[in-house]
């Protein structure tokens, strides 16, 4: 039989991959550039029993996301970089207190209010250290209608695996750029579900580390009754200030995404095997550097694409192999300078690194980052 | 015999942070009290809060126990009731957390009529930082940041759920326990959005500054100031100066709760 195909946007395909993934919460509030995931959510969720609600404010609609979560419903919230900003206190709530949901967030020009309408990607060092205090981060930047698809169904799964907020980044072009989408049949993407504890409900402890970097998440209503703060904690899930329990904690938060990076990282090469130079690019960019790579060749350029589709954790091993690799690294992407110089830190100064930005609203485009690559040569 | 608190509260838990002299504990008996006369499940009870002296409530009662970040009890737990209308839902938490940095989500919870019941210590002050002044701290009263007098008028926490739509609201104080018991079982068995008002007594960050030399003279303060709603009616506006109306303050049993509202909009998306 046929697969299913259509015509969808970026933000309707987000929204349909969550269905695939088994969203059953959305909490949110209207923003441009990213309301039609909200739309199309509002609209989908209740067919499917789930529930929509559209928050009085940013922060509520995170909270209400955790809230939901810890029923044990899948969750998500959608939004664009000033609700990302607002959501910030209670991203950090859902990492310390390792509630899984999912944010998305269509990238549009800032700070501040910015440019609403326009595409940007100066959200990704928010993605990672805009909650305060220290923690582990993933975010992932699908650059296609299908990707937004998938990468929001992997989403989902990182964030039940990992039990963890796990951001989708994508720009404005993408969001709204429309693109054929083919549905993957049932099953033929991975989903992943929370695993529920072991324990019976009289020995659970939430946080227990001899269970896993990982311990199971019961829900409430399920006959576990336990306690979820926000304040440093011990295995019990109760508030305490002893340095040991503290310190081991906030270590396996952040080893828990960090020992695990072969499984959460994804990156897309073309042409990097011989490549002199490689075009550091994710998002929208990296559709204009692939095209750039194809104009290069053409000339005899050896010109290669490293695309990552997981931004955080940062793809360390394999930037630091191509930096000793190739005589130079283009960092295209639109905003002043934020992923180049984790890329700078990986290189440590084994190649060039360059970047090649752009904050006027308009896209990164083949003929600039073409024109960079033969400045490095 | 003694009423069995401890069958409600979590071994190892207590000593409480509390100070004493603080309120805070006859709400938690009022509440464990009203608990147990509705027949609660614990297992399907979420006891939500915020941050603050009061917030710490949840973590010594044995239910599933969420303790938030500051303000937003009420938007997690709009979350938690949406995605399992079955369980019980309660919030605790003071008057700064409720009505100044989560005033929002305590408006927009009370006019979606979400079946909860909220708890709200009335403390007039920020105890947990020390003291500064809420929303609630009376004009012209000491705070640590108020040192020539708060210049600030307050809110009538009751007055604002019942604007902002709340379906049962009513007040009473630290100082009439029987009284906080009666009216946090009347907002459970309520469907609908529950305002519970408990004026409550922080001796060691309000009291000692307010010319309040005992735990006693603020309880007292609390006890002959309430005026139940009944007997207000028949009073002066000149008797009523520096009164608080007690009691069962608004009841509508009419306007539709939330997850029965969004019921509705699953059996519509569903064709039914």
């Amino acid at each position: 039989m046929a697969k299913k195909v259509a015509l969808l946007q970026g933000n309707q395909a987000c929204a349909a991959g969550a269905i695939y993934a088994g969203a059953k919460f959305f909490g949110g509030y209207p923003i441009t550039p990213s309301t039609e995931v909200a739309e199309e959510l509002s609209n989908e969720l209740p067919k499917v029993g789930g529930k929509f609600i559209q928050m009085e404010d940013e922060i509520g609609a995170m909270a209400a996301v955790i809230g939901a979560s810890l029923t044990g419903a899948k969750s998500i919230t959608a939004t664009s970089g000033p609700g990302v900003s607002l959501k910030q206190e209670l991203i950090g709530y859902a990492c310390i207190a390792e509630v899984p949901c999912v944010i998305i967030n269509v990238m549009r020009g800032g700070p501040s209010t910015g440019m609403p309408t326009g595409p940007g990607q100066s959200d990704v060092m928010q993605a990672m250290w805009g909650t305060h205090g220290d923690h582990a981060a993933i975010a992932l930047v699908p650059n296609s209608c299908q990707e937004i698809f998938s990468e929001t169904v992997r989403a989902f799964n990182l964030a039940e695996k990992y039990r963890m907020p796990v951001q989708v980044l994508f720009d404005e072009i993408v969001g709204h750029m429309r693109e054929r989408i083919v549905f993957p049949e049932p099953g033929e993407l991975e989903v992943i579900d929370r695993q529920a504890p072991g324990d019976p409900p009289e020995t659970y402890k939430p946080y227990d580390a001899t269970k896993g970097q990982v311990p199971p998440l019961a829900s409430f209503g399920s006959g576990y009754k336990f306690h979820v703060t926000g304040l440093n904690k011990a295995a019990d899930g109760f508030p305490t200030t002893k340095a040991e329990y503290v310190d081991a904690e906030e270590r396996r938060q952040i080893a828990k995404v960090m020992d695990n990076i072969a499984d959460i990282e994804k990156n897309e090469e073309y042409l990097t095997e011989d490549a002199e130079v490689v075009i550091w690019a994710y998002g929208s960019t990296s559709r204009s550097a692939r095209y750039a790579v194809n104009e290069l060749r053409k000339e005899g350029v050896k010109a290669g694409l490293f695309r990552p589709l997981t931004l955080w954790p940062f793809p360390e091993k394999r930037t630091a192999e191509l930096a000793k690799q190739c005589k130079g690294i283009v960092v295209a992407e639109m905003n002043l300078g934020q992923m180049v110089y984790e890329v700078e830190r990986v290189a440590k100064g084994n190649c060039t690194v360059v970047h090649e930005g752009r904050v006027d609203g308009e896209p990164i485009n083949p003929g600039q980052i073409i024109a960079k690559v033969k400045e490095v040569l | 015999m003694a009423y069995d608190y401890e069958k409600s509260i979590r071994p190892g838990k207590l000593p409480h942070i509390w100070c004493p002299g603080c309120g805070h504990g006859i709400v938690m008996k009022g509440l464990i009290r009203a608990m147990d006369t509705c027949g609660l499940d614990r297992n399907n009870t979420a006891i939500v809060s915020g941050i603050g002296c009061a917030s710490r409530l949840p973590g010594y009662l044995d239910a599933c126990t969420l303790h938030t970040a500051h303000g937003r009890a009420a938007a997690f737990a709009t979350g938690v009731k949406m995605a399992k209308p079955e369980m019980t839902v309660i919030c605790c938490g003071g008057d700064g957390d409720g009505t100044a940095i989560g005033g929002n989500h305590f408006i927009h919870a009370c006019r979606r009529n979400i079946d909860m019941t909220y708890v709200l210590m009335n403390n007039f002050i920020y105890g947990m930082t020390g003291g500064q002044f809420s929303p609630c701290t009376p004009t012209g009263a000491k705070a640590s940041t108020t040192p020539y007098g708060n210049p600030d008028p307050i809110f009538d926490i009751s007055k604002l759920a019942i604007g902002a739509g709340a379906t049962f609201v009513a007040r009473t104080t630290a100082a009439h326990p029987r009284e906080i018991d009666k009216l946090i079982v009347q907002g459970i068995q309520h469907k609908g959005m529950a305002i519970i008002e408990v004026l409550d007594d922080c001796p060691t960050t309000y009291g000692r500054r307010n010319k309040f030399r005992s735990v006693v003279d603020m309880m007292k303060h609390l006890k002959t100031n309430a005026v139940p709603a009944k007997a207000a009616a028949k009073m002066s506006a000149e008797q009523l100066e520096g009164k608080f109306l007690t009691g069962v303050l608004y009841h509508d049993t009419e306007k539709p709760e939330y997850c029965s509202q969004y019921a509705e909009v699953i059996k519509k998306a569903q064709g039914a």
